[in-house]
């Protein structure tokens, strides 16, 4: 015998169910009952930089839209700092919920571009999106980032998309930039499925 | 921000992406293996939250959405902490909940099972944990329900839950169950979760202890994050 490290184990993920609304954006699941729901605002009022609309469908293995996904968004603000590491922009959050229009499955939100951010061994980033996805059928959150289809040159120097071997990948984590809309999709299986971490 | 990288998150001990007897796992599944990072800024930072986000009844479910008086069930009390798994506890965390009702139907527009709605029960609630980690609400015990899967799937009486810790990449949602319901050892979504001791970890057990005598009982339930490494040694800042 040895002595014991005594670590906890983490608490196991469970899936967030048809019904996470209820829990993290009951005005979508049909009620009002908290003064201010958490994650409508990513970027708060005061937030300098591009404004952004980003918008776009997560699907399954056959194409069929996730209508009842729901996406956490975690971000640096236009100089590249994140809320407690950093100076961010008074009510600058840079966390936010969204979900898809229950019919269609498209979801769109409001942000400002965030900057480069420094990675690990001081190479920088190029500005992303973290992306956090729970559903039904989801039996642990997924994550991942999108960054931006008008950055290439900051993309091609990215330590992460770097990593990923096949370049066709690499593109699933690349926004379609369009006046000034981003458009990314999210392919949870199949054919262009998207890149995930295991953070 | 934590003060060190995370532990490796346990893959084997959470739930794969594809247990095919959950069906709806078979296509919302990735079939490429995860592409590992090691932490940046991007995942050892995450949101904060304060005071002034919530109101102090939102932990009270049986409050929160009253119009006309109580809502039905069996009165509990659910408490417990939030810890890392360097069992530190983890302070002013973001905790959220929702339920069933206690016939086992949600207040969602998309929820069509045959027990009523409680006209006096949202389902919903959220608390940020104190200096020790600790949390606590009040509700009403959800019941069990029937879901498409098999054609006879019972769901064990549960709450979805909710937490942030304080990186992001420690992000988790998971359910609870209680401690002696029988339809535990039957649910699909359960046994998705390879190794039974992490699925005692997720039943909260009955705790006499934390009762209010004649007014509800208690179950306790705690919640273990990832751990930060202590950065005994930097790693060589052109390393790995």
């Amino acid at each position: 015998m040895v002595q014991s490290l005594n670590y906890l184990k983490e608490t196991a993920s469970q899936t967030a169910g048809p019904y996470v609304h209820i829990g993290l954006a009951p005005g979508a699941a049909g009620f009002d009952i908290y003064r201010e729901e958490l994650g409508r605002d990513i970027a708060g009022p005061n937030a300098g930089g591009q404004e952004i609309t980003v918008t776009g469908t997560v699907f399954d293995g056959t194409g069929a839209p996730v209508k009842d996904v729901l996406i956490e968004v975690w971000q640096a603000n236009a100089q590249g700092s994140y809320p407690g590491m950093g100076a961010v922009e008074e009510g600058f959050r840079g966390w936010g919920r969204v979900i898809p229009d229950f019919d269609s499955g498209v979801y769109s939100f409001r942000s400002v571009k965030p900057g480069p951010v420094m990675g690990r061994n001081t190479r920088q980033m190029a500005p992303h999106l973290n992306l956090w996805l729970v559903a039904r059928g989801i039996n642990i959150g997924l994550s991942t980032r999108m960054y931006f289809g008008d950055e290439e040159a900051a993309n091609a120097k990215d330590p992460v998309l770097s990593l990923i071997e096949n370049p066709e990948r690499r593109n699933t984590l690349i926004a379609r930039k369009e006046g000034d809309t981003y458009h990314f999709d999210i392919h949870l299986q199949g054919d262009g499925e998207t890149v995930f971490f295991d953070l | 921000m934590t003060t060190g990288e995370l532990y490796q998150r346990d893959r084997e001990w959470h739930p794969a992406a594809l247990t095919p007897d959950y069906k709806t796992s078979v296509l919302r599944s990735p079939r490429n293996a995860l592409l590992s990072l090691q932490n940046s800024a991007s995942e050892l930072t995450g949101p904060t939250f304060g005071e002034a986000d919530i109101d102090p009844i939102d932990n009270d479910l049986i409050r929160n959405y009253a119009q006309t008086g109580d809502p039905i069930g069996e009165r509990i009390i659910l408490h417990g902490r939030v810890l890392d798994e360097n069992a530190r506890p983890v302070p002013n965390t973001l905790v959220e909940i929702w339920q069933a009702n206690a016939g086992g139907r949600y207040r969602h527009k998309k929820d069509s099972y045959l027990a009523p709605i409680d006209p006096n029960f949202g389902g919903c609630g959220r608390t940020l944990t104190d200096a020790e980690g600790r949390y606590v609400f009040r509700t009403v015990k959800p019941g069990a329900y029937p879901w498409r899967n098999w054609v006879n799937n019972w769901r064990p009486a549960h709450i979805h839950v909710s937490v942030f810790g304080t990186a992001f990449a420690q992000r988790l949602i998971t359910q609870l169950y209680f401690e002696g319901d029988p339809l535990i050892a039957h649910c699909p979504i359960l046994k998705s979760i390879p190794d039974q001791r992490a699925i005692d970890q997720l039943i909260a057990a009955l705790d006499l202890n934390a009762t209010v005598p004649l007014d509800s009982i208690a179950y306790k339930f705690d919640i273990v994050l990832r751990g930060a490494r202590s950065t005994f040694f930097e790693s060589r800042p052109e390393g790995n």
